[in-house]
């Protein structure tokens, strides 16, 4: 198990003793984490870190999941996806169904903690039951353009809550209660973020069967139009006029229409070009992950909306970025110093010209995004600020 | 060498954010807003840069002169806000007001408002400080040293940047204790003279522990 006292290597110097102090001073509370599952990306990631290395310290701290049936799962999803900006259809028997659910789910739980913390969507309703305590709903995603109907019915719940968390101050709406912003961070020593020397790089993409043989291009993302694969495609495609260079598009691809006919496209274009490789990966591919952003020569994030971690993680592996202006990427790439923010596929095209041109720049950038990364996205500062947020709670 | 029962206890700092309902999209927004917002805004923009921001980020000064010069892109304006100083405002009021008119006499020499894209809206933020003990506690000039060389960079700015500009002790804490602990009238002031603005907490660690140094040799001379 990892433990406090291993990011001493690679935090900066002085924050594992602040969250050592920090935690003298919340000692005794008890916290419950109460999330949808406890797997994949953003509520469940950074728990599967976060609660361990607390409980490790010597915090009562739980982490507790909720679930239903098919119907909760369906209208919780379409729920999340609609505040998430998408066009959905909610019915009033759906949301009465969702809320009803939850009111079960809370016979079933021990609610009872000093500071309760609601992630994300599926569990939200339960806020109606709390007891004593603070309650906090922590949202991992950009509920900026949430759809009317889906907020108006979803800003009733979270009015109920004592506060809310958001990656991003542009994240947010309007609401009652106060809102605190904490970035999401990686875990330098996660299997998608730790050290692998080049052997197991080279063997690892071996098994993928990448060459390393010319300047490798990469975008780690899903296959769909948020994250912008084909506009990645198009870029290459300018730079490939001027370099040899190979284009891997690495990601998991929905079941949804407009994710296989961004995957169509894909192929379409890798059947023509032996120099576009387009990798599906199951989620748990962190170690293949992990040796292809190593691998890279410049990594790029062209998303238009998502993928707030994906550049920190190129970053922290010494890679310049370049990143699109969504999604919270262009807080964590420092324009000209740990990569360039493009506004479109010509930008990114030129951008990745003027690296290759010019490898110093590289290198330089790389170790700059690596610095920067420690400093503002590592879990240790996470976990920092969280504590800050329980002191400020409940002091 | 002179030892105070007085001694000097060092504190870091979490600076825990927090989102407000203020929002600009254009220069005028920004001036509007900077007139209304909380003090604590103002200084979350401006003081508080020097908490957030290392030596590897673009040195704008101030957030608003950053958003001026990357989601406006009216360097004119990030240049005038850049060179703002609020070590040098007698208070937050003073430097809200220095602020607004900069914006103002901007804005007077333009036919056409500048605005940001949509992504680029600037979000008003303010924050709070939790603050930790951290280290053994200083009662000697030697102690106060090793203490300052291996404390978390926050302490730096919790002594140097938030206890003049908001927590009312003019002098920063370091300085302080030195004059009324040590008895240290010469090198306190030489401390109070340090120049916070435009550099990174390290660097004023340094520039306090040459100080210190300085001190110590002739005291040992």
């Amino acid at each position: 198990m990892t433990r406090l006292d291993d990011y001493r290597h690679v935090a900066p110097p002085g924050v594992v003793d602040i969250i050592l102090r920090l935690t003298e001073r919340v000692r005794g509370r008890r916290v419950l984490h109460l999330s949808g599952g406890r797997f994949g990306e953003g509520a469940a990631e950074m728990l599967s870190t976060a609660v361990p290395l607390l409980n490790d310290l010597g915090l009562d701290t739980r982490w507790e999941i909720t679930g239903g049936d098919a119907a909760f799962y369906a209208t919780s999803s379409a729920l999340r996806a609609a505040l998430e900006g998408a066009e959905r259809g909610l019915a009033d028997e759906a949301l009465n169904h969702y809320v009803e659910m939850n009111r079960i789910n809370a016979k079933k739980l021990r609610l009872d903690a000093d500071v309760v913390a609601i992630h994300d969507v599926q569990p939200a309703p339960l806020v109606a039951h709390r007891g004593d305590g603070r309650w906090l709903w922590r949202c991992h995603f950009d509920a900026s353009r949430a759809q009317h109907r889906a907020w108006s019915f979803f800003g009733q719940i979270i009015s109920q809550y004592d506060a809310a968390v958001f990656s991003l101050p542009e994240f947010g709406r309007r609401l009652s209660v106060p809102q605190y912003v904490i970035h999401p961070a990686i875990d330098p020593l996660s299997e998608k973020n730790r050290e692998i020397g080049p052997r197991d790089v080279t063997t690892i993409l071996g098994a993928l069967r990448i060459g390393q043989d010319k300047a490798l291009l990469l975008q780690v993302g899903a296959f769909n139009r948020a994250h912008d694969p084909l506009g990645v495609v198009n870029a290459y495609r300018l730079v490939k006029k001027h370099y040899d260079v190979r284009l891997v598009l690495a990601g998991t691809a929905g079941d949804d229409r407009e994710s296989l006919d961004v995957l169509a496209d894909l192929r379409q274009a890798a059947h023509h070009d032996p120099d576009i490789v387009v990798l599906e990966l199951p989620p748990e591919a962190h170690r293949q992950i992990n040796a292809l952003q190593r691998a890279a020569t410049i990594v790029l994030q062209k998303s238009v909306h998502v993928g707030f971690l994906s550049a920190a993680e190129a970053m922290w592996k010494g890679k310049p970025v370049i990143a699109g202006v969504g999604g919270g990427l262009s807080q964590q790439v420092i324009n000209d110093v740990t990569g360039y923010v493009v506004h479109s596929v010509e930008g990114a095209a030129f951008r990745i010209r003027h690296l290759l041109n010019n490898p110093e720049l590289i290198a330089r950038m790389g170790a700059a995004g690596r610095e920067h990364v420690r400093r503002a996205f590592l879990v240790t500062r996470h976990l920092m600020e969280s504590l800050a947020l329980l002191v400020h709670l409940t002091e | 060498m002179a030892t105070t029962t007085n001694p000097f206890v060092f504190i870091g700092c979490v600076e825990l954010r927090q989102a407000l309902d203020w929002h600009a999209l254009d220069e005028r927004e920004l001036m509007d807003r900077l007139e209304d917002v909380p003090a604590d805004s103002i200084f979350y923009h401006t003081h508080g840069y020097f908490l957030r921001h290392r030596p590897l980020t673009t040195a704008y000064g101030n957030d608003f002169a950053r958003w001026a010069a990357v989601e406006v892109r009216d360097q004119a304006l990030a240049e005038r806000l850049a060179v703002v100083d609020p070590f040098e405002s007698r208070d937050l009021e003073s430097l809200r007001q220095e602020l607004v008119t900069i914006v103002h006499d901007h804005l007077r020499e333009l036919t056409a408002v500048p605005r940001a894209e949509p992504p680029g809206v600037f979000h008003f933020q303010q924050s709070h400080i939790v603050t930790v003990e951290l280290g053994p506690r200083a009662t000697t000039l030697a102690e106060f040293h090793d203490g300052l060389a291996g404390v978390d960079a926050s302490a730096i700015y919790f002594h140097m940047v938030e206890a003049r500009a908001r927590l009312g002790r003019p002098s920063g804490d370091f300085a302080e204790w030195m004059r009324t602990s040590l008895g240290l009238a010469a090198l306190a002031e030489r401390i109070e003279r340090i120049d916070t603005f435009m550099t990174s907490l390290e660097r004023v660690r340094a520039r306090v522990l040459r100080l210190v140094d300085q001190a110590l040799e002739a005291q040992d001379g």
